[in-house]
């Protein structure tokens, strides 16, 4: 093997290292803002992300059969659909379930977990135990090489700026919107925030939503490089939250960092070993680094 | 450092968070036997002081001996065992157990976990928290549920757990706050009573209640040490005068 | 007779003693073989909830890993069977006489030397109980000391559980992979599978929980039990009484993580294999759920609690599968919002009171003789309603 096989072998394990960065990243956000506002860990979160993913199965389907013509252009509504609609059921879930259990984190584990239950059963229900994929649109498919014997898929790319795209607005909406004001100003004095007119309750609501929201916009992304069964959010959800343990929690720079190491770990682990030998070294290396340093990458300076 | 008579001697002692020194090269010795109050404007670093001593917070620098043993590096729990007990400024105790457990608890024997497992609560055990309990006025309410006790008489319980403990340096953190003015003489008599053979360290903001019990007062501002002596030098300071009164 | 009443009142005896009879007397009076089996694995289950009563009802810290340790024991248990099922006499047709079949079909030809302990009884038994403890004693180790608890450390745990599943089933040649070790037949020559074994083999599973209960109380009522409660409550004012607050904790974790590798083990025994399903995240947390159904103060309670899910779960996912993933959800949900203390919660708020009314009513005057001291007795068994949650509070995070 000549040194630019290599080159090129290493480049493109690389790339598919972030796809799975992008699912992990979009996932962990979701997650560590609800956590570093609510210090609420949603075990449902996963299936927010399936939802988002059902969400453009629907709309590949009905294009499909109502409007052939339109194939080519019904991605990115759906993708914006499938934010509104996980918002929409985080928005729901957050009222009937989570806002009773702020005071008890432990507990929310196991609420939110049977609420995981629940929806898996629900999606089977509806779309049936097996795995489903949306038709993608022809301009997502294929590859670009840039030189010879480089070929880095397009939808890698595609999910790669959505990620990019979310993050910064997400990033830009903590730092610039009144939402932002007001989930930053909670996060650092609940009391006081509540005191200054802040109506911390809306806040939360919202923060889990948009939480939610981002999650619903991760399964859009999860959809261009695998299929969807009932069962798929839950297997991301273990990984996303050593995302945002690792990254240090409430901390969103963390929350990249350490998905890119965990998403890159995992995936030069797995040119050398075995698919389940390179999680088992990833989670093992993760667990042990927080065993060492329990604070994560990016600790907050308060914590417990 | 060398070593000294004191029984605290805290020599050159800062914490730093991120910069801001809330304990600046301080130094202070505390005597035998003596009832030492400090007092400061809120953010004078009198509460982080009783941390750093306690060992909740960690010095960024300097010495605090014991007894000439150095606490810096030990563990929360080693640095009790040696004879340094605290009160925290809300009351501490435990709001599920009964009076009698919460004192019980505190007794000091069975400290490991296997001892843990193998105390038992003996005739002498009982008759402590006996005389603990009377020392702190609640020998009639052993059984209460300690949730169910007024402010003060939690305060009290709390300084109870520690007596338990028998602590040869006994830290108190705002012990009257929130009191009635009957409780707070109760208090004052109190720790006048159980500073017979151990050495206190008291933060009170309250000047009448300093100017009854205290041996020698310090005054801190800024994470140092402004003044120092009987509560009549202080009073008449005036660099103690211009931080109260000043700015 | 009097002071014997005033113990079994202090102690909590009535309900172990109640218990003691249902599973050993009424169970095995009513039930065929293949029943009480079953009920014999359910209560392999109610190890685990008993240890997680310890730990999370009383230590205030949740684990979702608990499987881990079920499963280790289960597999130390499994691995011996295995080794005394593939003698080179019954395993003659394989290309490696003598070794597990799963082995031999993934091309290695030599016994792993981590295998050899296997071949001798009293070193299974041993590892049985070892092995899972020495594995929490350095997960907790490292948590506890550096003060990670509350959900981080429910999130670690879930982590050890996955790596453990996803090592397993990736390792076959070792482990038996997905499908588990199976085919397990004697024990030191004495068949685990006829039903005089199974009779056998339910007593001492039952013998054994109550034991580990018995254990259990003995440590809630010593000085470690009311620690355990006051950490939960305050843990600055234990530390600085004096206690290192993180050994406790490693204890609680390290004795749930013993207990519920013994109810893997007995698992084995009873059931004739282990396999990675009863290891990872989803029977973790549904282990937890065992709990808190129950009460999860109550260890008593935890024993029925794992009964009567496991009870539903056998018949729901027979008759009405999908139903049964519903049930399951609206369990964890209603038990964590209506439920907090489970079904000896409501014992404590709504049958005991009840009973004492009628009590009351029947004799009027006879117990003026002595009040065997209400209040203070029931205190160490279920916190007062303020404290319903108490598993969370004063937790980090």
């Amino acid at each position: 093997m000549s040194f630019d096989e290599i080159y090129n072998i290493a480049l493109m394990q690389g790339f598919a290292g972030l796809s799975l960065f992008s699912v992990l990243l979009l996932m962990g956000l979701g997650l560590a803002i609800i956590f570093g506002q609510m210090g609420v860990i949603n075990m449902a979160h996963g299936e927010f992300m399936t939802i988002g993913a059902y969400t453009i199965f629907m709309f590949s389907s009905l294009t499909e059969t109502y409007a052939p013509g339109l194939v080519q252009a019904y991605f990115p509504i759906a993708i914006v659909a499938a934010f509104f609609i996980a918002f929409a059921f985080g928005w729901l879930t957050e009222w009937a379930l989570i806002r009773h259990l702020y005071k008890r984190p432990l507990d929310t584990l196991l609420a939110t977990w049977g609420l995981s239950l629940g929806m898996q059963q629900v999606f089977r229900s509806t779309f049936g135990p097996k795995e489903v994929s949306p038709t993608l649109p022809e301009w997502l498919m294929g590859s670009w090489a840039p030189s010879e014997g480089l070929d880095i898929p397009i939808n890698g790319l595609f999910v790669l700026g959505l990620t990019a795209v979310v993050t910064g607005g997400v990033l830009l909406a903590l730092y610039k919107s009144r939402w932002g004001l007001r989930v930053r100003a909670t996060v650092a004095n609940r009391a006081m925030a509540n005191a200054t007119g802040i109506n911390t309750k809306r806040t939360d609501r919202l923060t889990f939503a948009i939480g939610c929201g981002i999650a619903g916009v991760a399964g859009a992304a999860f959809t261009t490089i695998g299929s969807t069964g009932p069962t798929s959010g839950s297997l991301y959800i273990v990984d996303a939250f050593l995302v945002v343990t690792f990254g240090g929690a409430a901390s969103l720079l963390g929350t990249v960092a350490s998905a890119f190491g965990i998403a890159q770990t995992q995936s030069i682990a797995e040119f050398f070993l075995t698919g389940s030998m390179a999680k088992v070294l990833t989670l093992l290396l993760i667990v042990t680094i927080l065993m060492i340093r329990p604070q994560g990458l990016f600790a907050s300076k308060i914590r417990r | 450092m060398s070593n000294t008579d004191f029984v605290l001697a805290i020599e050159d002692l800062t914490v730093s968070f991120d910069g801001f020194k809330a304990i600046d090269a301080l130094t202070l010795y505390v005597d035998r036997g003596e009832l030492r109050v400090i007092i400061g404007p809120n953010g004078a670093g009198k509460t982080t002081l009783l941390d750093l001593i306690c060992g909740k917070t960690k010095a960024s620098g300097g010495s605090i001996k014991f007894k000439n043993v150095e606490m810096t590096k030990l563990q929360e729990h080693k640095i009790v065992r040696a004879g340094i007990g605290r009160k925290f400024q809300t009351p501490s105790i435990y709001e599920n157990l009964s009076v009698f457990k919460n004192l019980e608890v505190s007794f000091p024997r069975g400290r490991s976990v296997l001892g843990a497992l193998g105390f038992r609560c003996t005739d002498e055990v009982k008759a402590r928290v006996q005389s603990v309990a009377d020392e702190i006025g609640l020998g009639d309410a052993l059984d209460t549920e300690a949730g169910l006790l007024s402010h003060g008489q939690k305060q009290w319980l709390e300084i109870g757990m520690l007596l338990m403990q028998e602590p040869e340096l006994l830290m108190l953190d705002e012990p009257i706050a929130g009191m009635s003015v009957r409780e707070r003489e109760l208090t004052a008599e109190l720790l006048q009573r159980i500073c017979k053979g151990r050495s206190v360290i008291v933060i009170e903001h309250d000047m009448d209640f300093v100017k009854r019990i205290a041996h020698k007062v310090t005054v801190m501002h800024q994470g140092k040490i402004l003044a120092e002596g009987s509560m009549d030098k202080v009073q008449n300071d005036p660099k103690v005068i211009d931080v109260y009164l000043g700015h | 007779m009097d002071a014997f009443k005033n113990w079994v009142a202090r102690t909590g005896m009535g309900s172990v003693l109640v218990l003691a009879l249902v599973i050993m007397v009424v169970f095995p009076l009513t039930m065929d073989i293949f029943r009480l089996n079953l009920v014999g694995k359910y209560l392999t289950y109610a190890f685990v909830a008993v240890g997680l009563v310890m730990l999370w009802g009383y230590g205030g810290i949740l684990s979702l890993g608990q499987g881990c340790f079920f499963g280790l024991g289960g597999y130390m248990m499994a691995m011996f069977l295995k080794l005394e099922a593939s003698d080179p006499e019954s395993t003659k047709i394989q290309s490696t006489p003598g070794i597990p079949d799963f082995m031999d079909w993934n091309q290695i030809t030599e016994l792993p030397f981590w295998w050899e302990p296997f071949n001798h009884l009293p070193l299974a038994l041993i590892a049985v109980v070892l092995v899972p403890m020495v594995l929490a004693f350095i997960i907790s180790f490292a948590m506890f000391k550096r003060r990670v608890g509350g959900v981080y450390f429910a999130i670690i745990t879930q982590a050890v559980a996955l790596i453990l599943t996803v090592l397993i089933i990736g390792q076959q040649g070792y482990t038996g992979g997905v499908n588990g070790i199976t085919d397990l037949k004697t024990l030191l020559g004495w068949d685990i599978r006829d039903d005089s074994s199974k009779y056998v083999l339910y007593f001492v599973n039952a013998a054994l929980l109550i034991g580990v209960i018995l254990l259990c109380r003995w440590i809630q009522m010593s000085k470690l039990g009311t620690l355990l409660l006051a950490m939960r409550d305050k843990e600055d004012r234990v530390r600085f009484s004096g206690y290192d607050v993180a050994m406790f904790k490693v204890f609680v974790f390290v004795l749930a993580a013993g207990i519920s590798a013994i109810g893997g083990a007995m698992f084995t025994l009873q059931v004739g294999f282990m396999s990675p399903s009863f290891v990872g995240i989803v029977p973790s947390i549904e282990m937890v759920i065992f709990a808190a159904v129950g009460g999860r103060m109550s260890l008593v309670g935890a024993v029925y609690g794992a009964l009567l899910v496991n009870a539903g779960k056998t018949y729901f996912s027979e008759s009405a599968p999908d139903l049964w993933l519903f049930l399951m959800a609206a369990l964890f949900i209603g038990v964590v919002l209506a439920f907090p203390n489970g079904l000896a919660g409501l014992y404590e708020s709504h049958v005991k009171p009840w009973f004492s009314r009628r009590k009351s009513v029947a004799k009027p005057a006879a117990s003026a003789g002595e009040p065997p001291a209400p209040p203070s007795a029931p205190t160490h068994k279920s916190a007062p309603p303020a404290a319903l949650p108490g598993g969370v509070q004063g937790q980090s995070a």
